[in-house]
Parts: C-alpha cells; sequence; structure tokens
C-alpha cells in the first residue's frame, strides 16, 4: 500500500457535492437523522419532488431550515445545539420517545460522520482513545445499534494522509458491523460480504488511486465512464 | 388540599442533603433549570451524584454547580461542551468521577427508573468499550447489553407551565429529559415560567401528569445561559 507522503490536498468530491450523492440515494419519505457537522449539509441537497422528514435525538421529528438570527430559540435546537426550525407537522417528545424511535428501528437512515471505517462495518467515530480526551459519546452507540441503514460521509484520508478505511479500527469503537455505505470525497464505498466495494469513483480519478488510499483490500464494482 | 406551589428556589431546595443523586433535566442550555441550580449552589448540598445529559456551558448553572466542587460524580453521556473547561479540568486532576452512558440509554435507565423496571436490554454499546463488566445476551442474532435503571432522590428540571397540581407542559427541545426525570426521582422539583389555573392545561395535551411531581416554582423569566455564557458570568 503506498500512502502520499505529505498532507494531502483537497481532491475528489466537494463536501456539498458528497451531500448531494448521499441525498439522492435517501428514498421519497425516508425518516433521516443527521450527524453532527458535515452529514448536516445533506438536508440542503434533498432532490425536487422528494420529502425526507428529519429526526434530531434531542426531541423533534421535522427539523425545518436553520432560522434567521431575530428568530433563534434557544428552546429550539438540533443535537449540535444549533438552533433549528419545526417544519408545520413537526413533533417534539422526550428522549425516551426518541430514542424508541432510534433503537426500535422507526428510523430509516442516519447519516454520521467517521474516523475509521472496517471492511464488515465496524464504525469508530465518537473517541480517540487517548488518555487525556474526556470521553463524550452522546447518542453515536444508540443510533447505530437502531437505526435500520447507516450511512457514513467522511474524507477518505486523514488531514495527515493516514486512510480512514481500514483493516480494523485502532480507535473505540462506536458500533460492529453497523455501517451499509461510505461517501467519501474519492469513492461511494459499499460495505459488502466480501468487504469494501467502491461503487463509484470521483470524476478525474482511477480506482487504483482510491485503492492506494484505502488501508484494505477494495474491489471495484465501479461503472468505469459514468 | 392538593398544592405544590413552593414561594421560591430557595425554599425548594432547602432540604438537599449532603451526598444525594441529584437528576438536572436539560440538553445544553434548552431545559436546563438555571435557577433551581444556582439556588442548590447557595443551599449547600456537597458530595452529589449529578444526572444529567451534560455538564454545562461557561462557569454557570450546571457548570458552576461542578465548578464550587458540589459534585462528586456525573452520570453523563455527553460532559464536553465548545466553551466550558470545568469539568475537563477537574476530571483531568482526578477530582470527579464520570459514569460514561450512551445518550438512549441514559433515557431509557432513567424512564424505566420512574416505571419500576430494575434493568433492561440494549444492543447500544454492545461490543464496545463501554460494554466492559456489563452482563450480557444473545437474543436472536444479537448481542444486548443489561443496563441498570437509575432512580434519583431529588430532580430539578424546567418546564413551561404547571397548574398546583403539578401536572406540567414543557417547551420545544427543552423537554428532552424533563417528563422522565420527574419521573425516576423521589422528589422533583420544577421551574416554570407560568403558573395556571386548574384546569387551565387541557388534560388531553398534560406530557407530565402532576403525581410525578413534588414541587412547582415559577420563574417567570429564567435566565438564558447562552447569553451568560457570551457575557464571561460567573454564579455566585
Amino acid at each position: 500500500m503506498i500512502r502520499p507522503p505529505t498532507p494531502a490536498a483537497p481532491e475528489g468530491w466537494s463536501r456539498e457535492e458528497m451531500a448531494r450523492l448521499v441525498a439522492l440515494d435517501i428514498e421519497d419519505g425516508a425518516c433521516v437523522n443527521l450527524g453532527i457537522g458535515i452529514p448536516e449539509l445533506v438536508a440542503r441537497f434533498v432532490p425536487p419532488g422528494r420529502e425526507l422528514l428529519f429526526h434530531t435525538e434531542n426531541g423533534l421529528l421535522g427539523v425545518g431550515p436553520p432560522p434567521d438570527p431575530a428568530h433563534e430559540d434557544p428552546e429550539l435546537i438540533n443535537a449540535g445545539k444549533k438552533p433549528v426550525t419545526a417544519i408545520p407537522g413537526a413533533a417534539y417528545f422526550h428522549h425516551a420517545d426518541s430514542f424508541a424511535m432510534i433503537r426500535g428501528g422507526h428510523i430509516d437512515v442516519c447519516v454520521l460522520g467517521a474516523m475509521q471505517v472496517a471492511p464488515g462495518g465496524d464504525l469508530a467515530n465518537w473517541s480517540t482513545g487517548d488518555d487525556d480526551a474526556i470521553p463524550a459519546v452522546g447518542g453515536a452507540m444508540d443510533l447505530v445499534a437502531g437505526v435500520k441503514r447507516v450511512l457514513v460521509m467522511t474524507e477518505h484520508v486523514t488531514k495527515t494522509g493516514q486512510p480512514k478505511l481500514v483493516n480494523r479500527c485502532t480507535y473505540p469503537l462506536t458500533g460492529l458491523g453497523v455501517v451499509s455505505r461510505v461517501y467519501s470525497n474519492l469513492a461511494v464505498v459499499d460495505i459488502t460480504p466480501q468487504g469494501f466495494a467502491a461503487r463509484r469513483i470521483a470524476p478525474g480519478l482511477t480506482f487504483d488511486h482510491v485503492r492506494e488510499r484505502t488501508g484494505a483490500p477494495i474491489l471495484d464494482w465501479s461503472d468505469h465512464g459514468v | 388540599m392538593i398544592d405544590k406551589r413552593i414561594t421560591s428556589v430557595e425554599e425548594a431546595v432547602r432540604d438537599v442533603r449532603d451526598g444525594a443523586s441529584v437528576m438536572i433535566g436539560g440538553f445544553g442550555e434548552a431545559g436546563s433549570p438555571i435557577e433551581l441550580i444556582h439556588a442548590l449552589i447557595d443551599q449547600g448540598a456537597r458530595g452529589l451524584t449529578v444526572i444529567s445529559n451534560n455538564t454545562g456551558s461557561g462557569r454557570v448553572g450546571l457548570a458552576a454547580l461542578i465548578a464550587a466542587g458540589r459534585a462528586a460524580k456525573v452520570v453523563c453521556s455527553y460532559p464536553r461542551s465548545a466553551n466550558s473547561t470545568v469539568f475537563p479540568e477537574l476530571y483531568r486532576a482526578g477530582r470527579i468521577d464520570l459514569e460514561l452512558v450512551p445518550q438512549g440509554t441514559l433515557a431509557e435507565r432513567i424512564r424505566a427508573g420512574g416505571a419500576g423496571i430494575p434493568a433492561f436490554y440494549t444492543p447500544a454499546a454492545a461490543g464496545t468499550r463501554l460494554a466492559q463488566g456489563k452482563e450480557s445476551r444473545r437474543f436472536g442474532e444479537r448481542e444486548y447489553l443489561l443496563e441498570l435503571a437509575l432512580t434519583a432522590d431529588v430532580a430539578l428540571v424546567r418546564a413551561e407551565r404547571a397548574d398546583r397540581y403539578g401536572n406540567l407542559t414543557f417547551s420545544k427541545t427543552a423537554r428532552n429529559f424533563g417528563p422522565l426525570m420527574c419521573m425516576a426521582a423521589r422528589c422533583a422539583i420544577v421551574q416554570v415560567r407560568h403558573i395556571v389555573d386548574a384546569g387551565a392545561i387541557d388534560p388531553e395535551a398534560v406530557v407530565t401528569p402532576g403525581l410525578f411531581v413534588s414541587r412547582v416554582v415559577h420563574v417567570p423569566a429564567p435566565a438564558h445561559e447562552s447569553r451568560l455564557v457570551r457575557e464571561g458570568a460567573a454564579y455566585p
């Protein structure tokens, strides 16, 4: 495996393009939980003609766009503690109901960030495991254990060029065998019984380019030239 | 006559004992009962076990209670925030204990405590380091962890509206842990923006029935925690 010797320059899809790909893969009518950070972009790219219902685990189904600053309400926030709005038809509920929705399999899709993903779908995204780090897990472990389809959005490699798709997660696990698909800036990668399989490669890049930046065997299931 | 109204936050927390377990509602500042927490700081109880989703921001509210050294232990899902160093400093110095619990497991442990269920199985955290020391069992193809219910001596909760029976409604995402903590604490103390006549809350719309609530105190204009943090305020 060849690793880039210097920090990787931005390449492949932008975050917005990744978010558009994720949004295209979510079916009309789905209940969706978006993780804090980059996954929040997905809400901006719902294709015309589709309606998604966004859930935030702190107690709202029917999250709308952010308010203008004059209408921010400290009692109406998302899981990242940022001000949001509620769409007409939204519902508020307490945490036990919110996590019953999650654990009970009532949420169709969640989109999360990742520190590492392994070929069997193992995910590490909550802690570096450093002795000095303050451990904080929030709802990540409940989400990956209960939501029907767990999608990951992430850069393909770390800021120092280390692969995030790895043979075995070395960071503390969030869940075992939970990820369905990874959307990186370089490729869309499925978790399959055969391990990682690239479904789609970012324009201008080759499968070999992706393979060299992946820390585990990866199959080429992409449609070349599409 | 049943009347759970108490005249002041000081009076409402007067009998919290040293070593008590205290559930504190809120998800970040939304639903955090800041006036009740400040009254508890003034009251002086120490050696508390605090059960709350977070550990507060800046040096007000929950962060101020922890900064004052009143909490011996926190049971928490996310003890980190962008603008507080209070908990991290005490934790690194070994001066406060942390029991880290996934957020949904925390909510369900509290719900179970209030519902008379001593323990339950959940798939969350199975196979992770948070499963260490916990009993596990397979149901079908999956592994589940046995999680124990949580109860507490006291809950401090913020709601929107109450009547003299203690019936409650909440405001938007400030509901979060409030209804569960009222169920799980032997003495649930609730600050509300509005106290209304019995009957003014539609029985169809009651979120927490009054039997789960022990004391209600009127705080018509609660402080905005994030504003205090921005201003650099510290309590006391």
